[in-house]
């Protein structure tokens, strides 16, 4: 222990002092429950520490190998998206009363973290027009997929369906909790870009426990909720939205629409696009589902002085409270990135998020038509948010190394998960991208097409 | 802290003021109604606040003075590894290069994070003995579901579903059987002796052939290493059970002893802990699983593998139990942890254990005369103390949790583990000064006194904070979980 670390505060004297207070000589005293035979000895074979300034320049170089979306013009979304992010954002979520906080256990000494909270969910209940929703979840994917295990543990019914729109890598993660919990997941195909009513009418039965869609879809189109909630309220069913909650600025909430559970990713709310992560998952319900919830909740009560306060509540839905019967394993949740999700959604405001939808639609219209001009047949003909699918007759993968040396991040080979969509490519037009912008993509397209 | 109510964001509200900044739209006007389906198109205005940028920066800064982190102060919440966050951390996830790249771009464009994966797996894979490591999980009890998963995929491929049941001590932590639930288990929990580590005549009573796991943190809740380790890996092995880790309290043994060492098969991390997250408020977290080779084939989907120089994501894995997340896990989290990791070295990993160790049984012996210690032996990185005899006197736990907070300090864990009455759980972490270590010694002291002589100022504590003790019977009654207008409220 002769170390020497900025993290480490104690001197030799301090250690000295603490070891005779305790009553031994050394620190390996300490350790000597642990069986002699499988003690560690020697040095763990791993980097030796380098100071501040050496690791922040090895790391600095190994991120200038990676092509970020500041450096390109990035036309890739599918499900992760470059939105224009507040710069106050960061300055809220930096503070660091808030990041080297933890749970707030202690309301008293916690009340500007709960009142946050408090604040997210009610941002997430007028955005998807749900009567509740959570402090958050990991993201959109473990979301939707808590979503499927709770319609059937709520409905006791052990199939839900999940339409071919939906994210291909949540429907993956719907599968493997579906599977923890054995519950069968049948995959509704999609016909012209939306969920396919008549094959959910063929597959929807008195064992399914709920239709889980997305809004807007994986390939950008508006699905009819409408009718899917009503067909799947018809066999008592519930009904499960995914949604981007940056759309909902302009597109009929799905409370509005019969959604019984609402989840999605905030994500497109100020959230940097890390890699994949950690994005926001949130979750949001019907008041008659409150109980069934996942995670934690934040309530408004009062103290004893009767002023108005904010606590963690209905605990005895969570693991640390019924341990094996909880509703879910949920524990650490996303709590800084709903704030700073708060934050952009309270920067946006009630004007800006509207606005800022407005343009995503507009964009990708152009982008759709500039497409159509330059001879690409851009797929499926329904309304679309801002995403659409090109048919670029080439492997996306060349296309796409054309485009990165002319600067862009190209969009999303879509042949990588629906292998009758091969050399189509999803296309995302935020609105982060310029005209000058979407043209000069077409354009090289364009070139490469030729 | 400010005594004043905070007003909600949405009550601070003046219709026409703004806070955001967006380009004016250089293409054409579109017409909503003609572009979207007929019922499509939002009527009523989500009712998202209207203020001004600097009434949000008031507003937050306000609201980050009602709080306190490890930052404001000592923090020694047992089991949550309230450590130092680094700064570098923080300035590294920020670079461009990691923040904004897209979990989808071509591989050839982001090999320096994926190089940064890559190198984590194999540090994290050194730090607990394990063969192969996936950075997937979000959090602890993802990592439990996860590896539980990958428990149950493996005795299935044996021909042996027959294993449905997951053990757990009675001090685990609520994770370990709500993961053993969503993982489609039924748990069987297993006493704690005398000695505050698991009964192991229990434990030879409870396994069986249906034994399809033993999750242990260990050091456990209590903050004893588990000193029969060995003795019961056997006892699971030899039902053909599965040995489970959890990972919660690494922050003890760091280069002292390594999970894969003591016989375990899979082993989660919690990297938001021990390897300075940061906590973020309650998230994101990060954790990381580690396996044996023999568990290896059933890691979730993709697995991140080097091949002639170049880094890739393969998905051709048949026995994989899928996907657990989407993309690649918590990367802006596990790149900090990797940033503290490089910064600490091998040394640096043992220096902390050891001192986060000494710091425990330090402040353990300096309080065990005013306070119940219910297991007398060394103990790691947190100890737990129980609050009877204040209890007698009238003054239970919380009040004296509560009191602490008059003294600028976060309170232990308390009420757990469940098998302590009246328990506080204190963990001090290695990043805190002997200084610091004694003020809470005192103040603990001090609380002591007062239960003997002035119950009253315990009991009706805290007496500092900008609010006093709330009413969470009426919350959970009465449930109120978003604002609502005034006029709503009087319409409705």
């Amino acid at each position: 222990m002769k170390l020497k670390h900025r993290y480490i505060p104690m001197t030799d004297s301090d250690r000295d002092e603490m070891l005779s207070t305790i009553g031994v000589a050394t620190v390996d005293e300490l350790f000597e429950d642990i069986p002699e035979k499988v003690r560690f000895k020697g040095e763990l074979n791993i980097k030796k520490a380098k100071s501040e300034s050496a690791l922040t320049k090895e790391l600095a170089q190994l991120a200038a190998k990676n092509a970020d979306a500041r450096t390109y013009a990035s036309f890739l979304g599918a499900g992760v998206y470059d939105h224009y992010k507040p710069i106050i954002v960061d300055h809220v979520i930096s503070r660091s009363e808030f990041y080297t906080a933890y749970t707030p256990y202690q309301p008293e000494i916690s009340q500007g973290e709960l009142q946050a909270i408090f604040e997210f969910q009610t941002m997430i209940c007028e955005l998807t027009g749900m009567d509740i929703a959570n402090s958050s979840m990991y993201d959109g994917g473990t979301a939707l997929a808590e979503a499927g295990t709770m319609v059937a543990g709520h409905t006791r019914r052990t199939k839900i369906l999940i339409s071919e729109t939906v994210h291909p890598e949540a429907r993956d993660v719907v599968l493997a909790y579906a599977t923890g919990q054995s519950i069968e997941v049948v995959t509704i195909p999609q016909k012209d870009g939306v969920t396919d009513l008549d094959q959910l009418g063929e597959l929807i039965d008195d064992n399914t426990a709920g239709v889980l869609v997305q809004y807007p879809n994986f390939f950008g189109q508006v699905e009819d909720l409408q009718k899917i909630g009503e067909m799947t309220h018809e066999k008592g069913g519930l009904f499960v939205v995914s949604a981007n909650p940056l759309a909902l600025g302009v597109l009929t909430p799905p409370g509005k629409l019969g959604a019984d559970i609402t989840v999605g990713d905030a994500q497109p709310f100020g959230i940097a696009e890390q890699f994949g992560g950690p994005h926001c998952g949130y979750f949001a319900s019907t008041k008659k589902l409150m109980r069934k919830m996942p995670g934690r909740l934040v309530g408004e009560t009062t103290d004893e002085a009767g002023r108005r306060g904010y606590v963690l509540t209905l605990q005895a839905r969570e693991q640390h409270i019924r341990r094996d019967k909880a509703t879910s394993n949920i524990c650490s949740n996303q709590a800084l990135n709903a704030l700073a999700a708060s934050v952009a959604m309270t920067a946006l405001g009630k004007v800006g998020v509207k606005e800022i939808a407005y343009q995503n639609i507009a964009k990708t219209a152009y982008a759709k038509s500039a497409f159509e001009k330059a001879g690409f047949d851009v797929k499926y003909n329904g309304a679309h948010f801002n995403e659409i699918v090109v048919d670029v007759k080439k492997p996306i993968k060349e296309v796409n190394a054309k485009l990165l040396e002319k600067g862009f991040i190209g969009g999303y080979d879509l042949g990588l998960t629906y292998p009758e969509l091969s050399n189509h490519v999803l296309i995302a037009v935020t609105e982060q991208r310029t005209k000058e912008e979407i043209d000069a993509l077409v354009q090289e397209m364009e070139a490469t097409h030729a | 802290m400010h005594k004043d109510n905070q007003p909600l964001i949405f009550e601070m509200t003046k219709e026409g003021r703004i806070g955001y900044s967006l380009p004016e739209l250089d293409v054409p006007e579109i017409d909503l109604s003609s572009h979207l389906p007929n019922g499509y198109v939002r009527e009523e205005s989500a009712e998202l606040p209207e203020v001004s940028e600097l009434d949000i920066m008031r507003h937050y800064t306000a609201l980050s003075n009602r709080n306190h982190g490890v930052d404001t102060g000592f923090y020694p919440l047992g089991s949550c590894t309230m450590k130092y966050n680094p700064k570098i951390n923080e300035a590294v996830a920020r670079f461009p290069g990691f923040a904004n790249i897209h979990p989808l771009q071509d591989e050839s464009t982001v090999q320096g994070a994926m190089e940064i994966m890559y190198d984590l797996q194999q540090h994290l894979s050194e730090i607990t003995g394990m063969d192969e490591v996936t950075l997937q999980p979000a959090a602890g009890a993802h990592g439990e579901w996860t590896a539980l998963m990958m428990i149950r995929a493996f005795h299935e491929a044996n021909g042996e579903g027959n294993r449905t049941k997951v053990l757990v001590p009675d001090s685990a932590h609520g994770t370990n059987p709500a993961s053993a639930t969503v993982a489609g288990f039924d748990t069987v929990t297993i006493k704690t002796n005398e000695s505050g580590l698991v009964d192991i005549e229990d434990l030879r009573a409870k396994v069986d052939e249906n034994t399809a796991a033993f999750m242990l943190t260990n050091p456990n809740t209590l903050g004893l290493f588990e000193r029969d380790v060995l003795e019961i890996s056997e006892i699971v092995h030899g039902v053909g059970g599965k040995m489970y880790y959890d990972g919660a309290n690494l922050n003890a043994i760091m280069a002292k002893v390594r999970p894969g060492d003591m016989g375990f098969d899979a082993v989660h991390l919690n990297l938001h802990k021990t390897f300075t997250g940061p906590h973020g408020g309650g998230g994101p977290g990060s954790g990381p699983v580690g396996v044996t080779t023999e568990l290896a084939p059933f890691l979730p989907k993709p697995i991140l593998v080097k091949k002639d120089d170049q880094y890739t994501f393969e998905y051709d894995r048949p026995q994989s139990i899928g996907r657990v997340k989407p993309f690649y896990g918590n990367f802006g989290i596990y790149l900090r942890a990797y940033t503290y990791i490089r910064s600490m070295g091998p040394d640096g990993l043992k220096a902390v254990t050891e001192y986060a160790v000494l710091n425990a049984n330090y402040m353990m012996r300096k309080l065990e005369s005013y306070f119940d210690l219910p297991y007398k032996q060394h103990c790691m990185h947190e100890f737990v103390l129980s609050g009877r005899r204040q209890k007698k006197l009238g003054v239970r736990t919380l009040d004296m949790a509560k009191r602490l907070l008059d003294f600028g300090f976060h309170p232990p864990t308390i009420y757990f583990p469940l098998n302590v009455e009246e328990g506080m759980m204190i963990e001090p972490t290695e990043t805190e000064s002997k200084e610091t270590l004694d003020s809470f010694i005192d103040a603990m002291i001090q609380i002591a006194k007062e239960v003997d002589e002035n119950p009253e100022i315990v009991q009706e504590a805290p007496h500092t904070t900008v609010i006093n003790r709330l009413d969470e019977t009426k919350a959970a009654r009465q449930p109120v979980l978003r604002y609502v207008k005034e006029e709503e409220l009087v319409n409705a």
